[in-house]
């Protein structure tokens, strides 16, 4: 087990180094002169080559990306071209943000959608496994800004139980700012759970093949005990695992949903920074993001192994 | 025997299943009567129904099955009835199942004590604490040795005969009346299939319970059962005392499937096996008429119309309008099942003094061990394990040399390195003295054509996609552009060697049945002629009425051809019948080699010997000592000083074994070898003849 986690956590530091190299590279070739940028259109050419060489633009590639690597490490993110302030202090707020929302969403969809999927499975092509496939694939087709827009529509403007606009401040606590986490949470669940639920449902029936399920019936254990004994623990391995995984996208993927509620998450962060042409901006929160997906994907791993013990004790 | 209640009860059962919008009857009208204390054996090919027969008798049916008619009186209740949830009262309590495949099984995600455990507490109401106990005391009557250990590993930690051990432990944990045991012991090894047997016979000894035990296999039946009843086609063909029915059966489909088994000792020098033509008619081309008519020698007219189980002598009964000529032996059935095929001489051995057809020399396989990427950047030691080391075989034109061995033992690493699939760490081929690379690329078309495989499994040894005649075809453009005109008639003239009409040619494979398809598979190697074949388990995947046509047909060809023959099974008696000579392989190392005549006599190597005397023989009287071998096939990623059999040896000698390697034993007159430190001569001293 301990040389597997060894393992697991070599592949993330070695995913973490190229695809800080990628980050690099592709934001080296944006478009667009960043000493302009911080300058600005008017600027003239001595003014613009001293600020080259005062930010190290014309070293060599090789030495900006060392320079650039180890400050990163050391926690030195460098300050944003755009706002001028410190980057580190801005993106870690904005990843806790981005964590808390992440929170209630796995909170609301994860519980639902494996309830739906076991009673799907277990009732494979009936008329309740066809009401629950129907509908969760109905919605999982709509696009987050009208669910999201709907969901604003019904619940805030008619029922005025949940705040529309969830721009919550830096210093707001996690208590304050549940009730404008709830809208949100619940469009990004309507988007996970069918996709959730469809997965259980197929781990739920690719089990009830197996002949260990024929096993447990036959030695006349009670329906239930075969089902949450011994299918489920199969069955929910890989749903499991895929929610771990999904914890990236929740992190920094939910750009539509932050525009729609108007959340300072990590998203709408980087689609600033691009923006803006910001790019200490954009490196630092693509880290970030890849970080947010190297470490779900360790947990999803490391899931699997406590669950299967074919994987743990090989 | 018979008491007044039987335990068990089959009436007149018909089982269905929904095809589509059809139901179509899978089994028919069965009758089945087990009494305490009687071992039942339900023999039956593979499509004959019986693992249905033995589900509905679970009444665990899936649900597109159904019981139609009949009735199932279990200890004097009706239970065909019965719900689901009603059965849970009966199962793992009364009635348990010991099924064929343990791995698959098993819950891989609990461990094998709890999953024995659980039957305890639930219907037992024992305690944890206790119920724990009891499986250590259940698994130690069932051999497991450490009971403790095995109790916390999960499926996959323990091995094949260990998992069927649990499996057995479980069924009997609540001392049930009804045993189902369904081919509990076909995906074991022979040796491991010995030991389990002799278990379930010990075990089953003086229990007031009533076994019924499902198999294909005619010498496990003699092992262990008392009366047999013969499945065919869903149909109970014959029902009869273990010693009437193989002493003289009463269906020609029995006496048919008693035939097609090569016995021990038997050779194609003395002997064509019979074999029964055709197939078992589909679910839903079960016609009106007697079930086996279509395949029958003894077919008459009447047989247009169903016979009906009849009473012999209130000990049997059996299926058949003419069954009073056999029995009265009117009728000659000697002869039948003979007829299919044409070539009916022995096959002799046309030497060819220039060359050996296949000289395999000092052949070494290694494979790696599993290594991660962060293993392979940071480590350069490699870790091998060595699935062949240093083997040498030699075949002459016309010959079969047959290779023995237990799974695990290399034989198909071996095979697969000849054939150039796996390259070999070190050792030379030859073919016919010339040197074929150990790199399958960097062999030429020529090297191709001269060595040729068939595979185990027909089934994916042909592509999908094309025909038969376009399989056959390619293969004569690809090693020797040949095509046209020419390439269509060698593809026809070989369907027709293979027995098969030439409209094959234009059918894909998955429109034929597997015997079928294993032919074509022949053909195909067959075709351009090849000095050598190599054939891995050609048979082991097919029924035996089936592995007989088969058998005779590789035979047949390779008499007229005079290719020398590599023939790869785990089975003695069929390797024994096809071959000239025996290699006996264990551990990726030959331990014996000797004429086929005399692997059945001493001396034998111990490993061979265990072997033999682990192999179900379908005759009545049994000779010989009962070898078996303790503990499981050594991993072969540990390293093995000596003989590398010492550790399961039952006739070690001492430490010696354990130290040195041993020498050639050659006997010179039969130029038998044995690696052995024993001589020869003590072997014969130690040894009756099995």
């Amino acid at each position: 087990m301990l040389k597997y986690l060894l393992r697991r956590l070599g592949f993330l530091i070695l995913t973490l180094l190229i695809t800080s190299m990628v980050i690099f590279i592709v934001t080296q070739f944006l478009p667009g002169d960043v000493a302009r940028v911080i300058l600005g259109r008017e600027a003239g050419e001595a003014a613009l080559e001293a600020l080259r060489e005062e930010l190290g633009l014309k070293d060599p590639l090789p030495v900006q990306y060392t320079r650039w690597l180890v400050n990163f490490i050391r926690g030195d993110w460098g300050k944003s071209y755009s706002t001028k302030t410190e980057i580190r202090p801005l993106v870690l707020g904005r990843l806790r943000n981005s964590l808390m929302l992440a929170a209630v969403i796995l909170v609301i969809s994860v519980p639902l959608a494996i309830l739906l999927g076991v009673i799907a499975g277990l009732n494979e092509n009936k008329f309740v496994d066809n009401v629950i496939s129907i509908a969760s694939l109905a919605v999982v087709g709509l696009p987050e800004f009208v669910t999201g827009l709907v969901l604003i529509q019904i619940f805030s403007f008619r029922l005025k139980l949940f705040p529309a606009n969830s721009s919550i401040r830096p210093t707001t606590s996690f208590i304050e700012a549940l009730p404008m986490l709830i809208l949100p949470a619940m469009t990004a669940t309507l988007v996970l759970l069918a996709y959730i639920a469809r997965l259980t449902r197929a781990g739920v029936i690719e089990e009830l093949k197996q002949q260990y399920v024929r096993t447990a019936d036959l030695k006349g254990l009670p329906r239930r005990t075969v089902i949450f004994k011994h299918v489920l623990r199969n069955a929910l391995i890989p749903t499991i695992t895929v929610v771990a995984i999904s914890m990236g996208w929740l992190i920094s993927g939910l750009i539509v949903i932050e525009n729609v509620f108007n959340y300072p998450g990590l998203g709408r962060l980087m689609v600033f920074a691009i923006d803006r042409r910001d790019l200490p901006l954009l490196q630092a929160v693509t880290m970030v993001a890849v970080l947010g997906f190297a470490l779900s994907n360790l947990v999803a791993d490391i899931l699997y192994a406590i669950l299967d013990p074919r994987i743990r004790l090989g | 025997m018979s008491r007044e209640v039987p335990i068990l009860e089959v009436k007149d059962l018909t089982v269905a299943y929904r095809i589509g919008d059809h139901w179509l009857e899978a089994i028919r009208d069965v009758n089945l009567t087990l009494h305490a204390g009687q071992i039942y054996g339900l023999v039956g090919e593979s499509g004959s129904g019986k693992t249905t027969l033995a589900m509905a008798i679970l009444n665990y049916l899936g649900e597109n099955g159904k019981i139609r008619k009949g009735s199932i009186v279990f200890e004097g209740e009706e239970i065909s009835s019965l719900s689901k949830e009603a059965m849970r009262s009966y199962w793992g309590r009364k009635i348990a199942l010991v099924p064929q495949n343990p791995l698959s099984s098993l819950n891989p995600t609990l461990p094998v004590g709890e999953q024995v455990q659980e039957v305890l507490r639930y219907h037992l109401k024992m305690p944890s604490a206790v119920a724990h106990q009891r499986v250590l005391e259940l698994f130690e009557r069932v051999r497991l040795a450490d009971p403790e250990r095995v109790a916390r590993s999960y499926p996959h930690q323990i091995s094949g005969g260990m998992q069927q051990r649990v499996m057995i432990a479980m069924a009997l944990a609540t001392s049930p009346r009804l045993l189902l045991l369904d081919e509990p012991t076909t995906s074991l090894d022979v040796t491991t299939q010995a030991s389990i047997l002799d278990l379930i016979k010990e075990l089953i000894q003086g229990q007031e319970m009533a076994v019924l035990y499902v198999t294909h296999n005619l010498g496990v039946v003699v092992e262990l059962c008392h009366r047999v009843a013969v499945l065919y086609a869903g149909e109970l063909v014959e029902d009869a005392p273990l010693e009437d029915l193989f002493s003289q059966p009463l269906h020609p489909y029995t006496y048919g499937l008693l035939k097609s088994v090569p016995k021990l000792g038997q050779n194609k020098r003395e002997q064509v096996l019979s074999a029964i033509p055709g197939r078992i008619p589909a679910l839903a081309q079960r016609g009106s008429g007697c079930i086996f008519r279509a395949r029958c020698p003894l077919a008459i007219e009447a047989c247009s119309v169903r016979p009906s189980l009849e009473q012999v002598n209130g000990q049997r009964s059996t299926r058949c309008h003419r069954w009073q000529e056999i029995a009265h032996q009117e009728i000659e059935l000697s002869h039948l099942f003979e007829g299919e095929e044409a070539f009916q001489e022995p096959v002799s051995i046309r030497k060819q003094a220039e060359a050996s057809a296949l000289d395999a020399e000092g052949i070494v396989v290694e494979f790696d061990t599993h290594q991660s990427l962060i293993e392979s950047i940071f480590s350069h030691r490699k870790r091998k394990i060595k699935a062949v080391k240093d083997v040498s075989i030699h075949i002459q034109p016309g010959e079969t040399l047959g290779l023995v061995g237990e799974s695990g033992s290399g034989k198909t690493s071996l095979a697969r390195a000849i054939s150039g699939l796996n390259e070999p760490e070190a050792g030379s081929i030859r073919i016919y003295g010339l040197p074929a690379s150990p790199k399958l690329s960097k062999r030429n078309r020529e090297v191709l054509r001269r060595l040729q495989m068939v595979f185990q499994n027909p089934e994916e040894a042909l592509n999908p996609f094309m025909t038969v005649g376009e399989s056959l075809r390619r293969q004569l453009f690809v090693l020797q552009g040949i095509r046209g005109e020419e390439a269509q008639r060698a593809a026809e003239e070989m369907v027709r060697a293979v027995q098969l009409p030439v409209e094959v040619l234009n059918r894909r494979p998955n429109q034929l049945s597997g015997g079928e398809k294993q032919r074509i598979a022949i053909a195909r190697a067959f075709i351009t002629n090849p000095d050598v074949i190599i054939a891995d388990e050609p048979v082991s995947s097919l029924d035996v009425s089936v592995q007989a046509a088969i058998l005779n047909l590789i035979n047949r060809l390779q008499g007229t051809f005079n290719n020398g023959l590599l023939f790869i099974s785990h089975d003695l008696a069929v390797v024994g019948y096809l071959a000239d000579q025996i290699a006996v392989i264990y551990l990726g190392a030959l331990m014996q080699l000797c004429r086929a005549a005399d692997l059945f006599e001493p001396p034998y190597h111990p490993y061979t010997e265990a072997l033999l005397s682990a192999v179900p023989s379908v005759e009545l009287e049994k000779k010989g000592q009962t070898i078996r071998l303790q503990g499981d096939l050594p991993s072969p990623s540990e390293p093995i000083t000596g003989c590398p059999f010492h550790s399961r040896c039952p006739r070690k000698i001492g430490a010696i074994c354990e130290r040195e390697a041993p020498p050639w034993r050659v006997d010179e007159r039969t130029q038998k070898r044995i690696y052995c430190h024993y001589t020869l001569e003590e072997l014969v001293q130690l040894q009756a003849p099995i």
